[in-house]
């Protein structure tokens, strides 16, 4: 087993250091080109001699391909290179390559709305459209399924035939379920019977879109040797490299990818969808390709969450310490596996210190477009019912729904369901900072309604490199792998000036290109500024040894001798020498003399993620003649461990909850008869505008994870994760009866009043 | 070959002639012919505000006006924004603030509310939002580019 790397096993972080960069908000310094329209980003590369490149997809919902011409495009004046099925190598089916590379382009059948069948590179668009028109596709159109409960059921059109459900003895039928996942501990009968109070609910939610406003963008030239350099708008730029390589059948050493500025994400661009296609085309046409996805075509063939469905089932004593919980869930993930939805069970109860807990979650496909990760893949759906029965139950026994789950909370020590045992976290002191806040304190206004719902993120670690480059003025430069969603390029930079005790002008950092480091994985799961912050803070590390070796050898001393203190080598006792302070300009300018240039570089696994804790509180108004609700007032309380930088951990919890106000509210697919996506625009599929959103007030809770240097956890995930419960319950209070279907729009609340006014005697 | 039409049109103070096609809108052109690409494209059917430009002083979605339909006219983009190396107080007030995140809506955001601020120097927080309900932001939540709008205009109030 390889030994663990030090920095993992102690990382040095010290409570009382006193920090002088780390946790201010400095301007970050990509941000210039941003506000002055430089920064580029996905569709902003221009070649010479580049061609545009658009795609032909599938109308129909489920089809077989029977036969694709291409020859009548082909003799266009203007076409350069058509491509379908027939220019990518075969895979089997059924394997992750074979999924990924029929999600790319269609192979055997069509399997939604908007699933590639052919593509065109020609030199102008207006030619590439018309191209599109001149591609013959004879499909035999097939009965189709949309809906994951449907397409449980025995009588469904099946989408794979070899398909066979996982996690189940003796499945020998094909099926859409992909999988039956269950996972638990202890005994949840006992612990119901245990229970002075259940309550049991069923909830839906449908699939919404992540919504970053750049469609995917990029640009692949190609050489006659077989090189490939490919521009494009991702979050993995390795991880899309190897897979491009396994589907390609191109050896990684020839795919060089440089990451773009990129317009969102938020786990919609860990997956590619046109750089395939823009890769082959530039190989038939020998040109550059740019293919910028339209958003009909982002709605329609990217991203989406999974719609799930649910069935929760908690009790408690009197006392309100609970006694067990149960879950069955459904997961909607398009015709191919991937929607990580085993996310879900492992996380859903995860911060009440549980002991009894049964679940059994499915992964079915049906024909939409494939799922992509979107914040806490697959688990605020599923906190949407948790967190609602959660209040029901404080509610019934009289409780404060803030001290329930203190009551409940889980604290370092406790072994969750997964098999971690918890460290030091901060939920305790989260709940304790949500109830001390003023918006809490604040008595609910005449005709609203106030809820509050508590999420859990896992945070993640993973593999990681970095490179820390000192110049000869003592400036220094930060390779870094991970692509800078939202501003971690500055937090990392931050994290490298005050290792060094220097300004943080002082330092610049670039992303890098595949060549130009080693495997990095996917910026997801609030790994970003932990990892990439570890690497690069262990790379300061390495310099700051070599530069004591430097300082050494100019006096003439061993380099055990000398400290390096606030951006200074220093003599480290009285007994080695009178030796002036030598700063890292200093050091860096006798490089020449000494033995060349300085830097550190550091690669790893990283591990030790601190688990991140949230607590929202909302107040909403309903109007009860059109069921619209109003936001009012809005606060998100979060454990950071340490922010980095302020403004922008600010920046992700509001973020991050008004995503969850728009999947709360108006956000779902809607899909007609014919299997077609109805709402393939932002005028129709309708995410949240300036005047639909109050101010986002936050909280930020500092309870350190010992296991990264300066204590930071990870902040990109759990804002998103309470929301749409924190809304319902707010909803709930305000009308009487607590939504349990999102989105939770105007007809669907209207509704809600109505039945439960008929029910009550009007 | 379609039939192109040549253009004369002022861009940001400086004269650009092209040709285009009938059906390119400007954000084509901007982009694509001029490679002014701080303009930015993320629905084309003037839902979402990346492209906002003025055209004549008049707020615009680039994506939908076609090219044509400028010629002779005078089309402001972010690119013009800054003068020279002195920022626009807004483009201050977003760096300083957190107004931008991933930075894909920043260069409309920005247009749009100088726009704003042109017309109304002492905008309410409510103006803000409905002046810019046009403009998508997926990462900030709105917060912090509201705040920046607001420290701008109280700057350029000489508040």
């Amino acid at each position: 087993m390889a030994q663990a790397h030090p920095i993992l096993e102690n990382s040095g972080f010290n409570p009382d250091k006193k920090l002088k960069i780390v946790g201010s908000s400095p301007i970050k310094h990509d941000g210039l080109d941003k506000v002055t329209g430089r920064a580029k980003f996905g569709a902003d590369m221009f070649l010479p001699g580049m061609l545009v490149g658009k795609i032909l997809r599938s109308p129909h919902a489920h089809a077989i391909i029977k036969s694709i011409d291409i020859s009548a495009a082909e003799k266009l004046p203007g076409v350069k290179a058509v491509i379908c099925r027939d220019d990518f190598p075969e895979i089997k089916a059924g394997s992750a390559d074979g999924d990924m590379t029929r999600n790319a382009m269609a192979r055997e059948k069509a399997l939604y709305d908007g699933h590639p069948v052919a593509a065109v590179a020609a030199t102008s668009e207006s030619v590439a459209k018309a191209a599109l028109k001149l591609i013959k596709v004879e499909y035999e159109v097939l009965p189709h399924v949309i809906d994951p409960v449907e397409a449980m059921q025995p009588d469904a059109p099946i989408l794979h035939d070899y398909l066979r459900t996982k996690g189940v003895k003796g499945a020998d039928k094909p099926t859409n379920v992909v999988e039956r996942y269950e996972l638990g501990m202890g005994d949840v009968e006992a612990g119901f019977k245990e229970a002075d109070v259940i309550v049991e609910r069923e909830f839906d939610t449908k699939p919404m879109h992540q919504g970053y406003i750049e469609p995917q963008g990029c640009v692949a030239a190609t050489t006659e040797d077989g090189q490939i350099e490919l521009w494009c708008s991702t979050q993995a730029p390795w991880v899309y490299r190897d897979r491009l390589s396994n589907i390609l059948k191109i050896e990684t050493a020839k795919i060089r990818i440089q990451q773009s500025e990129m317009g969102g994400g938020f786990g919609g661009k860990t997956g590619f969808y046109p750089e395939p296609i823009a890769i082959q085309l530039s190989r038939k046409a020998k040109r550059p390709v740019k293919i910028a996805l339209t958003r009909n075509e982002v709605f329609r063939a990217t991203g989406p969450v999974s719609g799930t469905k649910s069935r929760i089932k908690i009790g408690c004593k009197k006392d309100g310490t609970i006694t067990a919980a149960e879950a069955e869930l459904i997961f909607q993930t398009g015709p191919f596996t991937g929607s990580a939805f085993t996310n879900a069970p492992q996380a859903m109860f995860t911060r009440y210190a549980l002991k009894n807990v049964k679940t059994v979650s499915y992964e079915v496909v049906s024909n939409r477009p494939k799922v992509n990760s979107f914040r806490a893949p697959c688990v605020p759906q599923v906190v949407f019912g948790v967190e609602g029965v959660i209040e029901e139950l404080a509610r019934k026994i009289g409780m404060d729904p803030i001290d329930f789950r203190l009551k409940n909370a889980a604290t370092e020590g406790y072994k969750t369901i997964y098999g971690d045992v918890f460290g030091p976290i901060g939920f305790v002191e989260t709940l304790q900072a949500a109830k001390k806040c003023d918006h809490y304190k604040s008595p609910v206004p005449a005709g609203q309604g106030r809820g509050t719902a508590a999420g859990f993120w896992f945070n993640r670690g993973g593999e990681t490199t970095g490179t820390l480059n000192i110049g000869i003025d003592g400036s220094v430069t930060l390779i870094l792998g991970t692509t800078d969603v939202a501003g971690s390029r500055i937090s990392i930079s931050m994290m490298a000036a005050e290792e060094l005790g220097i300004p943080v002008d002082k330092v610049r950092a670039v992303m890098a290109d595949t060549h130009s480091l080693g495997f990095n994985r996917v910026t997801a799961g609030s790994r970003t500024t932990f990892s990439t912050g570890m690497v690069i803070i262990d790379s300061a590390r390495k310099a700051i040894t070599e530069l004591c070796k430097r300082a050494a050898g100019i006096w003439g001393v061993s380099p055990d001798a000398v400290t390096f203190e606030d951006g200074f080598c220093k003599p480290a006792g009285a007994n080695v020498g009178s030796f002036e302070p030598l700063s890292i300009a200093q050091i860096a300018a006798k490089t020449m003399a000494t033995h060349g240039a300085i830097a550190g570089h550091s690669e790893m696994n990283v591990t030790g993620a601190g688990p991140g804790f949230g607590l929202h509180i909302v107040d909403v108004a309903v109007d009860k003649e059109t069921g619209r609700v109003d936001i009012k007032r809005y606060t998100v309380v979060e454990d950071a461990g340490k922010a980095i930088h302020r403004l922008q951990v600010e920046g992700q919890f509001q973020g991050g909850a008004v995503q969850g106000i728009g999947w709360a509210l108006n956000e779902e697919y809607c899909y007609g008869k014919d299997g077609r996506m109805e709402n393939p625009s932002f005028l129709d599929y309708r995410m949240p505008v300036a005047s639909d959103v109050p101010m986002i007030d936050t909280e930020i809770v500092e309870v350190p994870n010992p296991r990264h240097p300066y204590g930071l956890r990870g902040v990109g995930e759990v804002p998103v994760v309470p929301t749409m419960a924190a809304i319902a319950n707010a909803i709930g209070q305000c009308i009487g009866v607590r939504p349990q279907s999102l989105p939770m729009s105007p007809p669907k609340i209207l509704k809600l009043i109505d039945d439960h006014k008929a029910k009550n005697g009007g | 070959m379609a039939k192109k039409y040549h253009i004369t049109t002022t861009v940001n103070g400086d004269e650009y002639e092209y040709l285009c096609e009938a059906q390119q809108t400007l954000l084509d052109v901007l982009r694509d012919e001029l490679q002014l690409a701080g303009t930015k494209e993320g629905c084309a059917t003037g839902d979402c505000g990346a492209c906002t430009v003025t055209v004549d002083g008049t707020m615009v979605c680039a994506c939908l006006v076609l090219a044509v339909e400028t010629d002779g006219a005078k089309v402001d983009t972010i690119e013009g924004m800054a003068n020279g190396n002195e920022l626009h107080p807004l483009q201050r007030s977003f760096l300083e603030l957190n107004g931008s995140q991933c930075g894909i809506c920043t260069p409309g955001i920005l247009i749009a509310a100088r726009e704003l601020l042109k017309r109304n120097p002492d905008p309410t927080e409510t103006e803000i939002r409905y002046w810019l309900a046009g403009n998508l932001c997926r990462c900030t939540g709105y917060d912090k580019i509201i705040r920046s709008v607001q420290a701008a205009a109280k700057e350029m109030r000489g508040a």
